[in-house]
């Protein structure tokens, strides 16, 4: 009687997805009959639900009925969302719009170190969600990295990678390296197949000297002495194809990467904003916020701004939490 | 990736050659990326097709490689790291878009190309090209190459083939590198763009903007 019912059940799933190919069939219904009793009761969806905790693989298959190779089940991130939606939007159904960071964000290297740029602008489709957003994150105290793309993404991978390095750098005792930041973002980007829209702008200087490197959302990686990314990065490029030469001095380097993104600013609508610099050399950094502000807001309403009065301050009282460990200076060394 | 990679052998080793353009649809993401990358001391590897597959691949085989040579205890043969490049390359066939050229030395078989294309089947040529630019090469390598050239000649020729790809093909360009591998050891060479022969209607650069940027005032262009 189960049986019966476990084969109705995948054949109507099955011809309901288009899954033609007979060998799947009979593979999705042997499969079917490892459904534990309890389930085949509740039908359909706790089938639906077995198959693809089972067979997401197969599952998938049977929605792809020109698929020739059999996959077998893999952990991991399931694309099926990503396909669902691509049906979506292709029936006329639009994605909500995303935050993305349009955005002009470029690095280069000079004689002492790498300096990275960036604009301040966020964007929702076609409104400008954050005038000042910073797009320069930071990844170890010697690695700094810009993210253009998706806003989520960009923050996601860094904030993850970021993480990474530091539990590298206790394990091994040792500075982060700028290859292990780019290894570790570009498998990650790769697994993911392209749909982390994630382009970044990767610095930073260590032991073995500075390196600036370009991470494409599919993973791929270009190692340069100067590199643009973004939308505004061909306004940006222009900049630096024309201006660039080897050994540029921290001010030259900081001028001509404030003129690329500038360049980018009032060239490219999806820049716009402030300019925020990072130099870093060896064994220094310096996060240069809002290094040039060429967009001042200009007009300032006439009768003034009257907003609700914020509630008044009496009194400030500070009280120190107790400190629970007590150090003892020159202590004695612990006893084996 | 639009490109144009090449390797030929001689007698006494094998010369790879390649452009240095990635391109993201229109525009040129990096105009002097290096195509040619190495997987052991002897054997190198030259990418076309996407350039976050081919990475990833050369990638996973440099590391199998690695480990191949301890457990080996001598270098790794061509033939071998060929073969590692195309199991993976077949087995993720369905994911996969990525054409590739291994080239090398080994002290038993001297110097060997074997070219995995698409599909992931491999095959021992002579000579092998891959790219887009490579359409524009069948003809001229049919009537130039030959057997048994010296490394001059080799490299020659692989250096104007690639820069006859990069006269007709919109997706290669930039500057040619060169990889040499024989029993001595590998040497890489490069060829700026403004070294290389014009060919057919190629006009020498006029008023060009590095006239301006070598010379100390600028002058107004000249018509």
């Amino acid at each position: 009687m189960q049986r019966k019912v476990a084969l109705k059940i995948t054949t109507t799933l099955c011809t309901k997805n288009g899954c033609l190919d007979a060998g799947t069939i009979e593979r999705v219904q042997s499969l079917a009959f490892l459904i534990p009793q309890a389930f085949v009761a509740n039908t359909q969806r706790s089938l639906h639900w077995f198959l693809r905790l089972r067979s997401s693989s197969i599952f998938q298959v049977c929605v792809m009925s020109k698929a020739v190779v059999d996959v077998p089940p893999k952990g991991g991130f399931s694309f099926d969302l990503c396909r669902r939606n691509e049906m979506l939007s292709k029936k006329g159904v639009q994605t909500p719009p995303f935050r993305k960071t349009g955005t002009t964000i470029v690095g280069l290297v000079f004689q002492d170190g790498v300096i990275l740029g960036a604009d301040t602008r966020a964007t929702e489709g076609p409104i400008v969600c954050d005038k000042n957003c910073e797009k320069i994150h930071y990844m170890a105290p010697n690695i700094y990295c810009c993210g253009a793309g998706t806003a989520a993404d960009t923050e996601a991978v860094t904030d993850m990678v970021s993480s990474q390095l530091q539990l590298h750098r206790y394990h091994t005792g040792r500075e982060s390296r700028v290859v292990t930041a780019l290894t570790l973002l570009k498998s990650h980007l790769f697994s993911y197949q392209g749909y982390v829209q994630a382009a970044l702008v990767l610095g930073g200087v260590d032991c073995t000297g500075p390196h600036l490197h370009t991470i494409y959302p599919h993973g791929s990686t270009d190692t340069l002495p100067f590199a643009t990314m973004g939308s505004g990065s061909l306004a940006a490029m222009a900049v630096f194809e024309s201006k660039y030469h080897e050994g540029l001095t921290r001010e030259e380097g900081i001028n001509l990467v404030s003129e690329a993104i500038c360049s980018g600013i009032f060239n490219d609508l999806g820049s716009g904003s402030n300019v925020d610099v990072c130099v870093i050399t060896k064994g220094h950094k310096e996060y240069l916020r809002n290094h040039q502000l060429p967009n001042p807001r200009t007009y300032v309403s006439a009768k003034g701004y009257s907003f609700p009065k914020p509630i008044e301050v009496l009194l400030t009282k500070v009280t120190p939490l107790k400190e629970k460990v007590e150090v003892i200076e020159g202590g004695d060394a612990m006893e084996e | 990736m639009g490109t144009t990679i090449i390797g030929v052998t001689y007698n006494g080793g094998v010369v790879l050659g390649a452009d240095s353009r990635t391109s993201t649809g229109m525009y040129v993401a990096n105009r002097a990326s290096d195509k040619i990358t190495q997987l052991t001391d002897n054997v190198y590897i030259c990418r076309s097709g996407s350039a976050a597959d081919s990475q990833i691949v050369s990638d996973y085989v440099r590391y199998f490689l690695h480990q191949h040579t301890i457990q080996l205890g001598q270098p790794a043969t061509v033939k071998v790291a060929a073969n590692l490049v195309r199991l993976v390359s077949y087995n993720n066939k369905n994911m996969l878009e990525t054409g590739l050229i291994v080239g090398g030395w080994d002290k038993y078989e001297g110097g060997k190309i074997y070219a995995i294309p698409l599909g992931g089947t491999i095959i021992e040529q002579p000579f092998a090209i891959g790219g887009s630019g490579s359409t524009y090469l069948y003809g001229f390598f049919d009537q130039a190459w030959k057997e048994g050239m010296t490394k001059d000649e080799a490299e020659q020729l692989v250096v104007k083939a690639v820069s006859l790809a990069i006269a007709r093909d919109g997706a290669s360009g930039g500057v040619i590198r060169t990889v040499i591998i024989n029993s001595e050891g590998v040497t890489r060479n490069f060829y700026p763009g403004d070294s290389l022969p014009l060919w057919h209607e190629e006009l020498p650069p006029q008023n060009s903007l590095l006239e301006l940027l070598h010379s100390s005032s600028p002058e107004p262009m000249n018509v």
